[in-house]
């Protein structure tokens, strides 16, 4: 990273803006894409990318992606990739695993190819205690098709199948999947992080490493749930998707560590502890 | 190596570990379990991992992780269990990967879903359909050895009797030639250099502008098929120049027509038999020039009438094809039939001679 001046912001340019470094993940071909404007996936996958060039485990890295927007990367990220079908790269990603045990093995799915379709398979990878970290992009929504209900899909929440709101009786509550798979003995490590603001990018980037290193030790199974924004799914305005997040998705897939060193706290736990300590925030500025 | 006293679904495990086949993934399900059950207790020893998959989908999925690191791997089934790996099976074709699958039928009700297929789009699968243990060690090789040669998917298609009779046999690593370097497969050593590897079905390569173009893709794979169809077709035929009756069946019960066809031979009755060992690609062209001056084509098959469809492709039209199969099962809905029995077998063969009709 080079360093740049602050330029002041209380007075009006000197001189007109000018492109001063392209950004570029080194482990990225290239940056066109044509996922919308305000969508949280490409963050995550900078993340990603960021990681396993940090870690030096470019040149021993396989990355399995599942069928979602994010598909539409898997001819730029510049890692030895297997395209998986919907749901399943769990499954496929054991079968590189166990013929590469040495190799960083991870894949990338949003919530609908993991929660929905392939539940099952991401269920029984973690019991197995598979050596992979499975990356789950979750916006609650099926993005890609337009905006329609998924298993993660929190309840009120509008979708283009949820027109009224996702109402319980009618459809079912949304699954925990952080909660779901950290309590299995297969999981090392399980957190949900979030992309929605600058702290949430810096956490989820210390997660990714995380799971990462306890794939490298051989701990089991690792998973990285990262919500991530949709406005064009979720019908609000770009500049919306952020705050959206963190109110709707985030007040029920809350972030944080939900295993790591062989300690299992649940989201209630987690809202619960996030409560206490805005509490404590808000009591320690009124003394 | 000396010859051993075996079970089908033995033999079938180890030819393919023979082969280099070092990972299998697959789900309980009869008849076709002890498969699963020999490549559980013998690929380890031989360096490999066999995973008892949650679920037929999960199986293929393990499989294709496997394969597409380069690596020989299987799954298989039964049909039925073969009905949930379809999705796969074609995504893994259109990808260019070269799996084996083993399918221990319950009898030959999957002849369409093997040739044809449950899954969408445009692809095939090479089928070969032993008679026998010991054609069923070289066959199960073989596979892996087209797999690899065309990078497309080949299917066993055996079925109980197969897998759960005994033969002596001897299980040998067999060469069949040269193969291309798999320059496709991934082993992540590629990363940050540009020259990443992608292994996909959506016709998407890596690189800068136009990377998805599934239209070229599609053409490549329907272009790979037409050379496997004119170069892959394997099928034994006897008696056939001036047979009056030429008998076509596949699989296990091909093995009690020609049994059947070798005895009435000897007593000087003008019949032959078509034995496909490829059903697909299918022999057309045998079947064209057996059916020249025969009076008559008959198919036994064990189901209501599948293959008798390419029969009447390949004869076309130039002698009439009839049916002297049929469904046969026991109890279970597993095993054998009564209808595999040489007497009865040569018995509706002595019909179609004759010209009359088959009471199914």
């Amino acid at each position: 990273m080079s360093s740049h001046d602050f330029v002041p912001t209380n007075a009006p340019p000197s001189k007109p803006a000018r492109k001063v470094e392209t950004l570029k993940p080194e482990l990225l071909l290239h940056t066109n894409h044509h996922l919308c404007p305000g969508c949280g996936e490409p963050l995550v996958l900078r993340q990603l990318l960021e990681v396993v060039e940090e870690l030096g485990l470019a040149q021993r890295t396989i990355a399995v992606a599942g069928i979602g927007c994010y598909t539409a990367f898997s001819g730029s990220l510049d890692l030895d990739l297997v395209q998986a079908l919907h749901g399943r790269a769990p499954s496929v990603a054991t079968g590189t695993k166990r013929m590469l045990p040495d190799r960083l093995v991870f894949t990338l799915q949003g919530d609908g190819d993991m929660v929905n379709e392939g539940l099952q398979e991401v269920i029984h990878t973690a019991a197995r205690g598979e050596n992979i970290t499975c990356v789950l992009l979750n916006n609650g929504v099926f993005g890609e098709t337009g905006g329609h209900m998924t298993s993660t899909t929190v309840i009120g929440q509008r979708t283009k199948n949820t027109l009224e709101g996702r109402d319980a009786s009618y459809h079912g509550h949304p699954i925990l999947i952080g909660d779901l798979l950290a309590q299995l003995d297969g999981t090392a490590y399980a957190a949900r992080g979030s992309v929605h603001d600058a702290a949430g990018v810096a956490g989820t980037k210390r997660m990714l490493r995380k799971a990462f290193e306890s794939q490298l030790r051989g701990d089991g199974f690792s998973l990285v749930e990262v919500l991530t924004m949709c406005p064009t799914g979720w019908f609000v305005p770009t500049a919306e998707g952020p705050g959206y997040l963190d109110r709707v998705l985030g007040t029920v897939h809350v972030t944080g560590e939900l295993k790591a060193g062989g300690r299992f706290v649940t989201t209630a736990e987690l809202r619960a502890r996030n409560q206490r300590q805005a509490r404590q925030t808000r009591e320690g500025g009124s003394d | 190596m000396t010859h051993r006293l075996i079970e089908g679904s033995q033999a079938i495990a180890e030819a393919a570990i023979a082969a280099g086949c070092r990972f299998f993934a697959g789900y309980p399900m009869t008849p076709f379990t002890e498969v699963l059950e020999h490549f559980a207790r013998k690929l380890p020893q031989a360096g490999g991992t066999c995973i008892n998959a949650e679920s037929e989908l999960e199986a293929v999925g393990m499989a294709w992780g496997a394969v597409a690191t380069g690596a020989r791997a299987a799954t298989g089934s039964t049909g039925q269990g073969l009905s949930l790996m379809q999705e796969s099976f074609s995504e893994m074709t259109l990808a260019g990967l070269p799996l084996v699958i083993f399918n221990m039928a319950r009898g030959q009700g999957d002849y369409y879903q093997s040739t044809r297929g449950g899954g969408h789009g445009d692809y095939r699968h090479i089928v070969l359909a032993p008679m026998d243990i010991r054609e069923a060690v070289q066959l199960t090789q073989l596979a892996f050895h087209l797999a690899d040669s065309w990078r497309n998917p080949v299917l066993v298609y055996g079925d109980y009797l197969l897998a759960h009779t005994y033969e002596s046999v001897e299980i040998a690593p067999l060469e069949f030639g040269n193969l291309p370097t798999k320059d496709w497969a991934v082993d992540g050593s590629r990363g940050g250099s540009g020259k990443s590897r992608l292994v996909t079905s959506l016709g998407m390569s890596k690189g800068v502008g136009k990377n998805v173009d599934p239209e070229s893709h599609w053409k490549a794979v329907a272009e790979r098929h037409k050379q496997i169809e004119a170069t892959e077709v394997r099928v034994e035929c006897e008696f056939t120049e001036d047979a009056e009756l030429v008998v076509v069946a596949y699989g296990t019960p091909a093995k009690f027509v020609r049994y059947v066809v070798h005895q009435m031979r000897e007593e000087g009755v003008p019949v032959g038999y078509v034995r496909p060992i490829t059903l697909w690609p299918f022999p057309y062209r045998a079947l064209a020039d057996a059916a020249q001056g025969a009076r008559r084509v008959a198919v036994f098959e064990l189901n209501a009438g599948q293959m008798i469809d390419d029969v009447r492709l390949g004869v076309l039209g130039s002698a009439p094809v009839v049916a002297i199969g049929g469904i046969s099962t026991d109890a279970s809905g597993f095993g054998v039939g009564g209808l595999l029995d040489t007497e009865i077998i040569r018995g509706r063969i002595e019909s179609a001679l004759k010209g009359q009709e088959i009471s199914a």
